[in-house]
């Protein structure tokens, strides 16, 4: 994990026009001097950890949460976790004051605090929030695999459409179109595999499709030069006109013909898949699931062990030094830019052949929005957006499950989590996230 | 065609001064990303005059604007856009599908089927939003073009609201969520308070383009103090707004009484904007409050000072802060002002069209302005322009699917495309067989660099 400190950055504001601020602290924030560390993170960890203390802990329900761990199917059974919560609340406040102290006191030595700090704290947020959820709740106990499990489900497509995206970006092209590689992925899926009456074929033409859509965000980008995030944007527009242009007059006229996929099958690999929690996970999935994991670890490897992710981040983080070096910077920039829109075609079917096995209007439902959220929450790394989406995937599903269980908290504001998450990561809780240099930068040779 | 040789011809004689005049006057939504996006990019590694979309020429005169290359781009992309939309439309058609079975038999028939079947929606479509000839009184015939201008009033104001971020550089995808914070602020003064007619619904305007002032403003403070991504943070407060909107909804203070679904009590009639042609038509005083924004954005970007800050941010960030410019400052504020546009959008739909509130308030108009503000080259007028053409295709729409079952997806389909071919122009040229020749007169005397911007040009 990289360190917080933050280089002076055009557009901050300048040392000598300090503007009213009500927060006290930050208003020290932007200083131009050499080597500056913000005071985002240390006040940004205290603020959340106030708001965890007062709530998770002082105001606390005072049921006891049960987590139970193994389902009925499993190996051998563990025991549930009953963690009282008003307890588990103050503890795991406590721990996070304690985290923020420790960040605010290597601040004031001018120390950036190091990468575990606000991860750790994020993961004990997160358990104190659960707590003070489930034990608020009408029926204090939820399935601890259960959650796991269906944010996992909820995360693959994410975790598909933020690989795209890292594809894309770190050889410098922005790709906003990922919301419509998605669903164009999902379209496709669903009628190649009606008419072929082959879920896997349906696979390989999302695939396909999704590369298209990605070729014509390329073509537009790379030969026209025309702003990379217009064409973003438009083409997630196109695509969602396309699909529900076509949708309405083929799909619906003959919905046997045209719109019944049928499903991928999952795959259950026995013994293994009777592991409780981490089983059904790692080994109870359909194709895309498992083509999921297999896709993180490929692209990792690809990106940052291979000749070939060398000459892709060359070529993202500074073009002009690729080219001298005999790379040819649009080509490489025009096949990553496909194969990143194959990856994320590949995520839009698990829509149509994992999921529900037909196809509607919009069936995306802003994921895409979601996978570029998660990429830059996970720093442009394929293993952090992997982990960003399953934060993303386990907010989704635990705003489902609350609602089912009965908590006190509207489900709407469960459901405006990952957006705020988002909006303060990009703010700069996790440190200053810096996207590939040149990403966003059309390049031309000389 | 005039500007066939006018690059050569300027670049040769005047370069500095052509380069002046591309940046900040034509695509300053083109070159937006060449400077948020990265941060950290070295000056200059591509020139702005790379980037396609741009004109090189004197100052722009309406005459000049029509017949240069960007007006004539501008019309056959839209021509363009229509032809391939046909296309799909007919492609799905039965009589059409019927007649390709035999196509080499006798292709009139499969060519006058594709024809008939493109030009019936369109026909439809352009009765549905301008005017209708089977109308029984002059007053049903107009009847369209009134609800044109109906939804081309929050169309017009987002679009301004996005269009004039662009022209500093930012990429404002947040209509969405700043309508939607103007939509609930406005919606609640006009049905919770109840005040004298005149300030009622002063107030209500007020209200709702504080809310979008904020909401847009929030997203400038945030990105001119930690540097995040305008981007990223405009999609996540359109989520956060709409969200926070349907838990309003279920709220007794938003509820309608007695009712189960998320809507919000009837705003009071001293709320609601005057009708401006009689109670037949949904046309509301938001359309001439429309009108004054546009002339309002136009003042703003040419002839006050803070516009020009504004501009000279937007083409190039660092030259502003160098310049003395307070970068920041003027982000936020460019921000705060899209969002108060955005948010006469938003008091346009609860206090115009809708009268209520409920979770569909923004409906598309936010995403809509994005290719309305791309369509009119974030120029006021052009916005003005392109959200009455993209306010009668969406009223068109509905009538083109009632009579030809022709779904409304389709505009969709035309809008992006239209958008797209716009912002490629040398895509376009070269689909009507207007680019060769040049490219190669271009390239003659000229580096390589060079010839990109002659074949932009």
């Amino acid at each position: 994990m990289s360190t917080t400190a933050t280089s002076p950055v055009p557009g901050k504001p300048q040392p000598g026009k300090p503007q009213p601020d009500t927060q006290g602290a930050t208003e020290k924030a932007p200083v131009l001097s050499a080597k500056p560390v913000t005071w985002k993170v240390p006040v940004l960890l205290t603020v959340l950890g106030v708001v965890a203390f007062i709530f998770f802990g002082v105001m606390g329900p005072n049921q006891t949460a049960k987590f139970g761990i193994s389902s009925s199917g499993d190996f051998f059974q563990l025991p549930a976790i009953e963690v009282p919560a008003f307890l588990g609340g103050i503890i795991l406040s406590v721990l996070m004051l304690g985290l923020a102290a420790y960040a605010l006191y290597l601040k004031t030595r001018n120390e950036p605090s190091p990468g575990w700090v606000p991860v750790v704290f994020i993961v004990l947020f997160v358990a104190a929030f659960l707590i003070w959820v489930v034990g608020g709740a009408r029926t204090p106990s939820i399935s601890l695999a259960g959650l796991i499990a269906g944010s996992v489900t909820l995360a693959v497509p994410l975790v598909f459409g933020s690989l795209s995206g890292v594809l894309c970006e770190r050889v410098g092209v922005v790709n906003i179109a990922i919301e419509g590689q998605l669903l164009g992925g999902a379209f496709t899926a669903a009628m190649v595999a009606t008419l072929t009456k082959s879920p896997f074929i349906g696979l390989l033409a999302a695939a396909v499709a999704g590369a298209v859509v990605s070729m014509v965000l390329a073509v537009f980008s790379i030969k026209y030069l025309v702003n990379q995030i217009i064409v973003g944007v438009v083409l997630n527009v196109l695509v969602s006109g396309l699909t529900g242009f076509l949708f309405s007059t083929v799909m619906q006229a003959d919905k046997a013909r045209f719109n019944s996929p049928g499903r991928l099958p999952i795959i259950d690999i026995p013994v293994l898949s009777s592991i409780p929690v981490i089983g059904p996970i790692l080994f109870k999935q359909s194709v895309v699931g498992y083509l999921m994991y297999i896709a993180v670890i490929v692209v990792w490897i690809g990106l940052f062990k291979t000749k070939w992710g060398l000459r892709v981040r060359a070529v993202g983080e500074h073009p002009q030094a690729a080219d001298t070096m005999g790379i040819k910077v649009n080509a490489t920039r025009f096949w990553n830019v496909t194969l990143g829109g194959a990856v994320a075609g590949i995520g839009g079917s698990f829509f149509t052949l994992v999921a529900i096995d037909s196809f509607t209007k919009e069936i995306s439902g802003g994921r895409g929005f979601i996978a570029l959220a998660a990429l830059i929450f996970g720093r442009w790394n394929p293993i952090g957006a992997f982990f960003a989406a399953l934060l993303f995937g386990f907010a989704d599903n635990l705003q489902s499950i609350v609602t089912i269980i009965g908590t006190p908290v509207p489900s709407q504001f469960m459901a405006m989590l990952p957006y705020l998450v988002t909006v303060l990561a990009v703010a700069g809780l996790v440190g200053r996230s810096r996207p590939p240099a040149a990403s966003g930068i059309p390049y031309v040779k000389g | 065609m005039t500007e066939q040789d006018r690059p050569k011809h300027v670049a040769d004689e005047n370069a500095v001064e052509d380069r002046e005049n591309q940046a900040p006057a034509e695509d300053a939504a083109a070159t937006t990303a060449l400077d948020t996006a990265g941060g950290a990019m070295q000056p200059s590694a591509v020139p702005v005059s790379a980037q396609s979309g741009t004109v090189p020429g004197g100052p722009e005169t309406l005459v000049r604007r029509i017949f240069t290359g960007s007006g004539m781009v501008s019309v056959l992309a839209v021509l363009l856009a229509l032809i391939l939309g046909g296309l799909l439309i007919a492609s799905t058609d039965k009589q059409v599908g019927t007649t390709a079975g035999y196509l080499f038999a006798r292709p009139s028939d499969f060519f006058s089927a594709v024809w008939t079947a493109a030009t019936r929606s369109y026909v439809a479509l352009f009765q549905g939003s301008v005017f209708n000839t089977r109308g029984s009184s002059v007053a049903v015939q107009f009847a369209p073009l009134m609800e044109t201008l109906t939804i081309a009033t929050p169309l017009i104001t987002a679009g301004l609201g996005v269009g004039l971020a662009f022209r500093a550089g930012l990429f404002n995808i947040g209509a969405q969520g700043q309508i939607i914070m103007a939509g609930i602020l406005a919606a609640w003064v006009g049905f919770a308070l109840h005040l004298p007619l005149g300030l009622h619904l002063l107030l209500a305007l007020v209200a709702g383009i504080v809310g979008g002032a904020v909401w847009g403003g929030l997203v400038g403070l945030l990105k001119a103090r930690t540097g995040a991504h305008e981007v990223i943070l405009t999609i996540m407060f359109n989520y956060i707004a709409l969200y926070f909107l349907r838990y309003l909804l279920n709220t007794p203070a938003f509820q309608r009484p007695g009712e189960s679904n998320p809507i919000s009590p009837i705003l009071d009639p001293t709320a609601v904007y005057p009708q401006i042609f009689g109670t037949q038509y949904r046309l509301h005083l938001g359309f001439v409050l429309a009108i004054a924004a546009t002339v309002f954005v136009w003042w703003l970007l040419n002839r006050s000072t803070v516009g020009f800050e504004f501009r000279a941010v937007g083409a190039n960030p660092k030259a502003a802060l160098t310049a003395g410019i307070n970068v920041p400052r003027a982000t936020v504020l460019v921000m705060a002002i899209a969002g108060a546009l955005a948010g006469m959008s938003g008091v346009a739909q609860v206090a115009g069209t809708e009268k209520v509130l409920t979770d569909g308030v923004a409906a598309t108009y936010g995403f809509d302005a994005i290719t309305v503000a791309l369509l009119g080259r974030s120029t006021p007028w052009g916005t003005f322009a392109a959200g009455l053409l993209f306010g009668a295709f969406r009223a068109g729409a509905v009538q083109m699917q009632i009579q030809t079952g022709t779904p409304i997806d389709i505009v969709l389909v035309v809008q992006s495309l239209i958008v797209l071919f716009i912002a490629a122009p040398p895509l376009v040229r070269a689909l009507f067989g207007l680019n060769p020749r040049k490219k190669k007169a271009a390239t003659a005397g000229m580096s390589k660099k060079a010839a990109t911007t002659g074949g932009a040009a």
